[in-house]
């Protein structure tokens, strides 16, 4: 019974609470698409599990709602040593945690060592709860933190020390990550002397602005406003998760008031949610790009001339109109708009047939040439068909003379065979994680450029490259916005992947709703939000 | 009939033996594996892989992990769900009685109304009434159920406002869970309308899932019927002056029935199927979901367990229809 475990009082308090004052207290229910994994934000990479923890927890920096920028959250503020390797944050005073459902009863505030505790689980191998309920920390190894990460120690209960290896500007932006949450060090400790660690990531206890009530496995998550919150106490009361899979379900329960907040309504019932009077239509554009990679190792797209011919064989206005239908939108960098520092001075090619062959011809290109295409096994947020997007792209190139067979595989094989290098051309796209640019440009890098390496252009430019490591390194975002502009007009001129589109994010909610706002990093959030 | 069941039980170890075999080498014949699968873009790197693959015994020779696996069922051990990390046989326990009430209103629904009208219809032979029904089972047996299950919600509940689009009960009613039967836990929980709740709840959700057994039902109880009907006792019942409703409810449709008990049975296999698709329309947190998920998530455990454990439900079901049949027909457990 470890997934709906609550006390007898936890459970008459819920009943009390959702039953007999449900029609005065204020209850937001969101549709979401999926159940959670498990509750712990470290362990989970899906955006499912990373909403369902996301009401009860905080971190020590945080991403404004709505938005990429970070600001202050359990550290109400921090110092940054000259040389960008020391971080010193001071704890906000008398943050409260949850009361668990399963009995727990925190006797004190918040403290060093509770961010002592959720950063060790995850870096120590000999941390006891290191193991528990499997151990994969995949943000942490990704963000790349155990290397990046020299010590981290306390200074006295209110102040931690981070210590960096190599300066890192993009830090501050990973530690507003949802793995970066910070939990409670006395309910790890409580759980483990009752022999029950693995309730830990199942009943979760935090400092967030909901406490967890109860999970009904795939059915309901159900949360309560805490009202000793640190940022004061949630306008809606009680906060309702109700999992329906399907789209068209999700949008019959908006309509008829059966949900507040809808999860991905399908693309077909857009036109109908704008004219529905007592639906909202809300849109963002996402926090991706969808690219067409050239693997410059590889003759003829070794030559820049061929690059580019082929990015103007292709005619983008076509793919978006067919393939996204309104949901995209032309992407002519590497990171879309929404991130700081986008060079909007880029030019992109033009559609024009004739240069391109012209294009080729200067190359030396014979044609009819044979290449291959491979295209995407599965639908991604940035690309919603990547066949038919590959099947545009090869009626294109025929009318240049290019021969263009469609490869694809399996999604695991798909991706690892483009990482290491056997394609000539091929779809990939990318999701951003914290908002830097620096989590766009790396796939660009020399470093990522190696076989299995994340750069499926195997495309390393030395201009490009310098720029890149050196924005890395320093903090002042004046200096960095102009390196990231200048590479992106490196990136532009020299095409090592043809740039396709960056989504819009569709959502949908009941007129009803105040200040719902649309993450760029498709997170579903509702402090803040209320109910008319 | 004591020996007739012995030798029916014993009939179906080889069938989970060879089903657990099955289960076990198709899911390791998809291509991806539990880790790489729960990747995104950026893929993982070998070290890591290989890491997490022999966190999961994965790196060890398939025959081994068969052994080890089939060493644990033994135990009653199911494992643990590469998903969620929580025990199989746990997930399963907590899913399965939500599909069991599903599938058995939908049984409820299927049963009352094809059995009647397969009835009328061979008793109405090449009537109206008979085409009448024949035609819709036959369009009830072709519908698609993702289609059907749509066109209902959004006439049902969202022009009419007749039911309530989807989910167990109204969000309103929370209680523990204690047999994982909404309709028995909502009465248990004594909250005034709950029970009412669970029942306009489970409408929807049961027509979907059984027309399919409806249409099967309808059409195998007409055919059954027009068999039997043909018979001698039940004309000798006739000349005897009996009440047509005594002809044909007692002498007629007790021996007519015996195919169609198979037919109920045999539907459970669809019923599962089916629950797949009208569990995800009406978000029913039972195991078709679940399953689902275990598949494109690779989740071996749960996929395996899941599998097996189902698989074994069925079984007992078809072995218990075939002891019923015995009991209805002394034929059948004399060989003959």
């Amino acid at each position: 019974m470890k997934r709906t475990l609550t006390t007898g009082a936890a459970t008459l308090l819920a009943m009390i609470a959702l039953g007999a004052t449900a029609l005065q207290a204020k209850t937001l229910v969101y549709c979401s698409e999926g159940g959670p994994e498990n509750f712990t934000p470290a362990l989970n990479t899906t955006g499912t599990s990373l909403d369902a923890a996301r009401p009860v927890y905080n971190q020590l920096v945080e991403f404004e709602r709505g938005s990429t920028n970070v600001v202050p959250g359990l550290a109400e503020s921090w110092d940054v040593s000259p040389d960008g390797l020391t971080f010193v944050f001071h704890l906000r005073k008398g943050v409260k945690f949850h009361t668990g459902v399963n009995g727990f009863k925190p006797t004190r505030t918040l403290t060093a060592d509770d961010v002592l505790f959720s950063f060790n689980r995850q870096s120590k191998d000999d941390h006891p709860y290191h193991k528990v309920s499997g151990g994969a920390y995949d943000y942490y190894s990704d963000m790349e933190m155990p290397t990046l990460i020299k010590s981290l120690e306390k200074v006295d209960d209110l102040t931690v020390k981070l210590v960096l290896s190599e300066p890192n500007a993009p830090i501050l932006a990973n530690l507003a990550m949802d793995f970066a949450t910070i939990h409670s060090a006395e309910y790890a400790d409580f759980l483990l002397k009752a022999g029950k660690p693995e309730q830990f990531d199942q009943i979760p206890v935090g400092t967030g602005p909901y406490s967890f009530v109860a999970y009904q496995k795939d059915a309901v998550i159900r949360y309560k406003a805490f009202a000793d919150y640190w940022g004061g106490k949630a306008k809606i009361d009680d906060l309702v998760y109700a999992i329906t899979a399907d789209a068209t379900s999700r949008y019959a329960k908006l309509k008829k008031g059966e949900c507040q907040v809808m999860f991905g309504p399908n693309p077909a019932d857009l036109k109908a949610i704008g004219e529905d009077k007592d639906l909202v239509l809300l849109n963002k554009p996402g926090l991706n790009i969808a690219y067409w990679a050239f693997n410059t190792q590889k003759p003829p797209f070794d030559k820049k001339e061929v690059r580019q011919a082929f990015a103007m064989a292709i005619d983008k206005d076509a793919i978006l109109k067919d393939v996204y239908q309104g949901a995209g939108q032309a992407a002519k960098n590497l990171i879309p708009p929404t991130i700081w520092s986008y060079n909007d001075k880029v030019v992109d090619y033009p559609y024009d047939t004739a240069k391109a062959k012209e294009l080729l011809a200067k190359a030396g290109v014979t044609t009819p040439l044979d290449i291959d295409l491979w295209y995407m096994p599965k639908q991604r947020p940035y690309n919603p068909n990547g066949k038919r997007i590959g099947e545009m792209m090869q009626a294109d190139l025929a009318k240049i003379g290019i021969n263009a067979k469609l490869v694809t595989y399996e999604w695991g094989e798909y991706r690892k065979r483009l990482q290491q290098g056997e394609h000539m051309t091929g779809q990939l796209g990318w999701t951003g994680d914290n908002g830097d640019p620096d989590n766009f440009f790396f796939l660009l890098g020399c470093a990522a450029a190696r076989p299995g390496g994340q750069n499926l252009s195997k495309w390393c430019n030395k201009d490009f490259d310098d720029r890149l490591n050196q924005a890395k390194k320093l903090t002042d975002k004046a200096a960095r916005t102009k390196l990231y502009e200048e590479m992106q007009q490196i990136a532009h001129d020299d095409m090592p992947s043809y740039n396709i589109a960056h989504s819009v994010v569709f959502e949908a909610t009941t007129k009803n709703v105040v200040d719902y706002r649309i993450s760029p990093f498709g997170r579903h959030e509702f402090y803040g939000v209320e109910l008319k | 009939m004591l020996a007739f069941i012995v030798r029916r039980i014993s009939l179906t170890v080889p069938t989970l033996i060879a089903l657990c075999f099955l289960t076990f080498m198709a899911i390791r014949l998809v291509p991806g594996d539990p880790i790489e699968v729960r990747r995104g873009e950026r893929g993982i790197s070998p070290e890591r892989l290989e890491f997490f693959r022999h966190e999961l015994g994965l790196d060890q020779p398939v025959w081994k992990q068969f052994l080890d696996y089939v060493w644990s069922l033994m135990h009653g051990d199911f494992g643990i769900s590469i998903i969620s990390q929580d025990s199989v046989l746990h997930e399963f326990l907590t899913l399965f009685p939500a599909t069991v009430e599903l599938s058995l209103f939908a049984t409820l629904f299927a049963v009352l109304l094809g059995v009647p009208a397969g009835i009328l219809a061979a008793v109405k032979r090449g009537s109206v009434w008979d085409h009448g029904i024949m035609g819709v089972a036959l369009f009830g047996y072709s519908m698609p159920v993702f289609w059907w299950g749509l066109l209902l919600v959004l006439f049902c509940s969202v022009q009419l406002d007749l039911t309530p689009v989807s989910g167990r009960i109204d969000l309103l009613f929370y209680f523990e869970p204690v047999t994982g039967f909404m309709t028995i836990d909502s009465l248990l929980s004594g909250q005034d309308g709950a029970f009412s709740s669970a029942i306009s709840h489970l409408i929807l959700p049961a027509i979907v899932l059984g027309t399919i057994p409806l249409a099967a039902i309808a059409r195998m109880t007409r055919s059954s019927m027009l068999e039997v009907l043909e018979e001698d006792y039940v004309r000798t019942a006739r000349a005897k002056g009996l009440p047509p409703w005594r002809v044909i409810g007692l002498h007629a449709l007790r021996n007519a029935l015996i195919p169609v008990v198979t037919t109920i049975g045999l539907q459970g296999g669809t019923m599962l199927a089916g629950a797949v698709l009208t569990e995800t329309i009406f978000a029913w947190p039972g195991i078709g979901k679940w399953l689902i998920e275990a598949i494109f998530r690779r989740d071996y455990p749960a996929l395996q367990g899941g599998v097996l454990l189902i698989s074994t439900l069925l079984v007992i079901v078809n072995m218990s229809v075939d002891i019923l049949n015995a009991a209805i027909n002394p034929r059948i457990r004399h060989g003959r």
